[in-house]
């Protein structure tokens, strides 16, 4: 590990009663990266993103952050990291801007509200008690919150659930925002098109283990490879041919359907040219290249949302 | 951080008032309550008795008790709340600690307790004729210990009660029996051993005999038991309470 590690988490242990919610896990957050927490629900995410900003006691284990222990010597850490709990409220007839005021005053350099308000679109809210907000614009408002005091680390727990599309991509924008700015980002998500996007790393939870960490696309050339191309067409096709022409395909022939797979960087080429090669006609042509999903379906055994 | 104190106080109490049925029952159910059973005792009081002296002084000490018990039941409902809702795992993450978090709803209860006092002297005097015999600056100071010193048990209670349905039936389970033994309607002397060692360590007893005292205006002097069990009450209660707090 080099210092140029923001957060270190090595063998980190929670139980709740008999359950142990987080087993052993370890990971590192290098500086100014944005860091993914992905795996399916119950898998432990929130438990040790919660031990790592120091609201949660560890049973065991080790984990720094900024060089410090976050729950020891939480009082100096939390001026300098921003956190957005998944089921976090606030008192139902709280006001935004009374929210936002109050928090601010809080810490030592609280950024400019207004502008912040504005950045997350609640600028027309100012007025609106926190009860009486969307699901999305509460959201905002604790997204607002975590950014209040200018932190180094900003923890983003399930941040764009129940967002629309659009808010969602807006959200997106904001936290590249933020690492631009050189911050750091440590985030869970149940989105593998969030975690593609946004995350130069991430790690694969499940019953509270990490089961892989790395960058998206590193993880997916290692564990996923396979790219695939599916083709309609209405010709006699010979799948010993084919075989002989690009070594290592598998084929397979479902009715007009026909599903080639192979392995590197210019499978695709191969199997058109082969096409182009032999005059065959198709109706249709995709390419799937395996993405996080598939990486996480192989790993885990089911899709996030199950 | 006295700056956060402030701020969260003033926010505590803006969103008390906004709540629409809570604040205004809170406001006037003890003026009202004074006028209504001070009328009624007094009309229903014959020769042989007598309740003129009752509401004259039993019946203001009762309200001010009532009024302290009232911020007690708010202040554990208040944060069970909190806690319930995951408002206080939120404050967790700021650098805010519990105890500005309590002192902020404890200077929310007083300043509800002050107003209360308030109208109830003044509606005291305008519909009962009923006042405070000795100084009113003693009296409401009398009144201003034994109200934090109460509060303070509620600390103790909010610092672990996990719902607002539990934080309700703790606080009246602890409270209510201790009114019963606090000497506002039997003298402590009359009581078995048993039920007057209980009297002697609830603070409410001894706020009963204070506020009592300031009210006929008796001489500070009298009350050094009371104000130090009352003292006592409050830095055990404030220990305790640092020592259970749960955030969630
Ligand atoms: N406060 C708690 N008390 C007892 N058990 C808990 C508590 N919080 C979480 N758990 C349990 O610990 C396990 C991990 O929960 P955790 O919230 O960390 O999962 P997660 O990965 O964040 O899931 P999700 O994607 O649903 O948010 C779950 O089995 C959960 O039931
Ligand atoms: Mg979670």
């Amino acid at each position: 590990m080099t210092n140029s590690n923001i957060i270190e988490v090595e063998g980190l242990t929670k139980r709740y009663g008999r359950l142990t919610a987080v087993d052993g896990v370890s990971f590192s957050v290098r500086a100014g990266e944005i860091f993914g927490l992905i795996g399916p629900n119950g898998a432990g995410k929130t438990t040790s993103m919660e031990c790592v900003e120091g609201i949660r006691k560890p049973d065991g284990g080790r984990v720094r952050v900024l060089g410090m222990d976050p729950y020891a010597q939480s009082a100096t850490l939390r001026d300098r990291i921003g956190v957005q709990l998944q089921d976090a409220q606030l008192q139902k007839r709280i006001k935004v801007w009374e929210a936002v005021d109050l928090m601010a005053s809080l810490y030592s350099k609280p950024v400019d509200t207004a502008a912040l308000l504005e950045q997350l679109g609640l600028a027309g809210k100012l007025n609106d008690r926190f009860m009486n907000l969307s699901g999305g614009q509460k959201q905002r408002l604790f997204i607002a919150l975590a950014l209040i005091n200018d932190p180094e680390v900003v923890f983003l727990d399930e941040l764009t659930t129940g967002l629309d599309p659009q808010a969602r991509r807006a959200i997106w924008e904001l936290v590249e925002g933020i690492k631009q700015r050189g911050k750091t980002v440590f985030l869970t998500t149940h989105l593998m098109e969030e975690a593609e996007r946004l995350c130069d790393r991430v790690a694969i939870i499940e019953h509270g283990n990490v089961i892989a960490a790395d960058t998206p696309a590193a993880l997916v050339r290692e564990h996923c490879p396979e790219v695939s191309v599916s083709i309609s067409c209405d010709d006699a096709f010979d799948a010993d041919e084919i075989k002989r022409a690009i070594p290592n395909i598998e084929v397979e022939v479902e009715r007009d359907k026909l599903m080639l797979k192979g392995v590197g960087e210019d499978f695709v080429t191969s199997v058109i040219r082969y096409l182009a090669q032999h005059d065959f006609h198709f109706r249709d042509l995709h390419t799937h290249r395996p993405n996080l999903e598939d990486v996480f379906l192989k790993f885990t055994g089911h899709t996030v949302r199950e | 951080m006295m700056n956060g104190l402030w701020k969260l106080t003033w926010v505590e109490l803006k969103v008390f008032m906004r709540e629409p049925m809570g604040s205004v029952f809170t406001f006037l159910m003890p003026a009202v309550l004074f006028v209504f059973v001070g009328r009624a005792l007094r009309n229903a009081s014959t020769e042989e008795f007598d309740m003129t002296d009752w509401v004259n002084t039993s019946l203001p000490v009762t309200l001010t008790i009532l009024i302290a018990i009232n911020g007690v039941t708010s202040l554990t409902t208040i944060i069970s709340i909190y806690r319930e809702g995951g408002i206080l795992k939120r404050l967790k993450a700021t650098p805010l600690r519990p105890h500005t978090i309590l002192t902020a709803h404890v200077l929310v209860k007083l300043f509800i307790t002050a107003v209360n006092m308030a109208t109830l002297i003044f509606v005291g005097r305008s519909f009962l004729g009923v006042g405070v015999q000795g100084s009113l600056p003693s009296f409401l100071l009398a009144a201003t210990i034994s109200t934090v010193s109460i509060l303070s048990l509620g600390f103790v209670i909010a610092s672990f009660v996990p719902t607002a349905r539990f934080a309700q039936l703790i606080t009246g389970l602890c409270l209510y029996p201790l009114i019963g033994v606090s000497g506002l309607f039997t003298p402590v002397d009359s009581f078995p051993i048993g039920l007057k060692a209980i009297a002697l360590v609830s603070p409410l007893t001894h706020a009963v005999s204070l506020t009592n005292g300031m009210w006929e205006g008796d001489s500070w002097a009298n009350y050094v038991p009371e104000l130090f069990a009352l003292s006592v009450t409050f830095a055990i209660c404030m220990a305790l309470s640092s020592k259970m707090f749960r955030w969630e």
